[in-house]
């Protein structure tokens, strides 16, 4: 890899986030919990502020003129978002509450696309919220389920059979950019050309990867693409489904209700346009505006620069942690993403965490809502480190000191 | 607060080298706990022979707490009625959950420390919940929630 052009001021970033200048348990606060959700910058807390303060009002109803400033704060929104994935056009942005609604919102609107013996094909490293809306799904339509393997502890996908697993009455691809337990960076243009050639619809996971990585939805040839604004310094509550517009277009509504329709009548309603046909209801105005200020941080940052960042971050821990006894890494050794994971031969997860958390260091232990990977990689749970732009080696080397002082606290057990 | 007021080394203790983690043959009782939030998943086995436990093993995974909570109990619940099983457990909940120890009792009291941390008292009292269902003979499995 050749090196960055420019390389951000970290440190000064990292003042950026007021809430990490506390102390937790007396000890400095290490926020290693950057999966669950990042913390936010000054400037998409005064977003929200100056919102609340200024322009709040509802959108798309009033002709007054905090209604005009509302709605255009939002629509403004919704055409960063597009840029920062460089959709066709603004309507291919639909705003979620987040990467669960998005994807529940697909599956529920294919539900009269699918029929008894159709197959949706996921993979192993799934997410539960990228399992569970299809297994709903199958079981609304009598369709199956079908997923690519993982291999082992490395965590990759194992890719070797995947046209078979494409072939058939496939419908719909639906697999993670960043796996949120492995840290694996999945081939994602490669997946969805491969799914395009077999004529089935793909849905691409970023919850992990829509602050770390550059995503450009043209380049990747997705058909959908799901991801949260509060785990990418964005507000909580507010999130994206990117979607083709052709293929917007032809699907049914979610929900019913203002906003989304064009005409009402007692017995039966036509819809709105894309995007609005699927945001029924007053949407939150205010995390859009709070996700547009994020947009703009991360792309001030450069999202190229934080994907280096988060890998030399994850590499440092990795190589710290390998050197602790009873300490077995999950996910791949090159090119992970900003997740390390681990397990400590006879000691839970949850007591790793707590240990840490009087140490000021925030982690995460347990399954990861990845239930079924855990089971066939055979730990009941994890302990996860996940790091972020404002992160720093120090705190990794803070990490290793306490896991290691948790091994010794707890010991193996006889 | 002092890590070790929760980890106490009753606790560390019993979480490496746990009592009575076996599968009990003579069992005439068995019961499943989990708790979902952490992951913790036990099997408690109860040899009851009228209204007494004459034996009582564990088998399991998860967290320190939960695994030594159930160690200990199995030591206290051995040779009890069924309503002195009940009479302790409600004791180690008091102790678990408003962090008051029993003089009296200082294995139960190692889990004293546990009330400070809310989020693990359902750790601590998986065991014991598995415990009296085999014993009342409920088979569905017990869960902290």
């Amino acid at each position: 890899m050749k090196p960055p052009a420019f390389a951000p001021d970290w440190a000064a970033l990292r003042a950026d986030f007021p809430i990490l200048d506390q102390t937790v348990h007396g000890r400095p606060l290490v926020y290693l919990d950057n999966g669950a959700t990042t913390q936010k910058p000054r400037a998409v807390i005064a977003a929200l502020a100056r919102f609340y303060e200024r322009d709040n009002a509802n959108v798309h109803r009033a002709i007054h003129e905090l209604s005009f400033r509302a709605t255009t704060a939002y629509e403004d929104a919704r055409a960063r978002a597009a840029r920062f994935i460089n959709a066709a056009s603004p309507e291919e942005i639909v705003f979620t509450r987040g990467t669960t609604e998005s994807i529940n919102l697909v599956a529920y609107v294919f539900t009269p696309r699918l029929q008894p013996g159709d197959t949706i094909l996921l993979t192993e490293m799934e997410h539960h919220s990228n399992l569970v809306p299809w297994q709903l799904l199958a079981q609304r339509t009598g369709a199956h389920l079908r997923f690519v393997p993982v291999t082992g502890d490395e965590g990759l996908l194992d890719l070797r059979r995947l046209d078979d697993l494409l072939s058939g009455k496939v419908k719909l691809f639906a697999f993670t950019h960043v796996s949120n337990t492995l840290g694996t960076i999945n081939p994602v243009a490669e997946l969805c050309a491969r799914a395009r050639a077999h004529g089935v619809i793909s849905l691409v996971d970023a919850a992990q990867s829509a602050g770390h990585l550059p995503l450009d939805v043209q380049l990747l040839g997705c058909d959908f693409l799901a991801f949260s604004g509060h785990k990418m310094a964005g507000p909580t509550g507010i999130g994206v489904l990117y979607g083709r517009r052709a293929l917007l277009d032809s699907l049914e509504p979610f929900q019913g209700g203002g906003e989304m329709i064009a005409s009402v009548q007692f017995e039966e309603s036509t819809w709105n346009k894309v995007p609005h046909k699927f945001e029924a209801g007053t949407p939150d105005i205010a995390g859009a505006v709070g996700l547009h200020a994020a947009m703009d941080y991360l792309e001030g940052v450069g999202r190229a620069a934080i994907g280096r960042h988060d890998e030399e971050l994850a590499r440092a821990a990795c190589d710290r942690l390998r050197g602790i006894p009873g300490l077995r890494l999950l996910g791949p050794t090159e090119a992970r993403g900003a997740v390390v994971s681990f397990a400590l031969a006879g000691i839970h997860a949850h007591d790793v965490v707590t240990f840490a958390d009087q140490e000021g260091v925030a982690l995460r232990g347990g399954h990861h809502c990845t239930q079924p990977l855990l089971r066939k990689l055979g730990v009941p749970a994890t302990t996860r480190a996940s790091f972020y732009l404002y992160n720093t080696p120090a705190e990794v080397d803070r990490l290793a000191e306490v896991i290691s002082q948790a091994a010794k606290f707890f010991g193996a057990r006889d | 607060m002092d890590l070790t007021e929760l980890y106490q080394s009753v606790i560390l203790e019993n979480n490496r080298r746990p009592r009575n983690f076996r599968k009990l043959p003579t069992a005439n009782r068995v019961a499943a706990g989990n708790n979902p939030v952490c992951g913790d998943e036990l099997t408690v086995y109860v040899q009851l022979e009228d209204g007494r436990i004459a034996d009582i093993s564990f088998e399991g995974a998860g967290c320190a707490i939960s695994q030594a909570s159930a160690s200990v109990m199995t030591q206290r619940l051995k040779g009890r009625s069924v309503a002195e099983a009940e009479a302790l457990f409600a004791r180690f909940k008091d102790i678990v959950t408003q962090g008051v120890p029993d003089e009296e009792d200082l294995d139960l009291s190692a889990f004293s420390g546990v009330h400070q941390f809310p989020a693990r008292i359902k750790c601590a009292t998986l065991g014991w919940h598995a415990a009296l269902n085999a014993v009342h003979g409920e088979a569905a499995t017990a869960t902290t929630e």
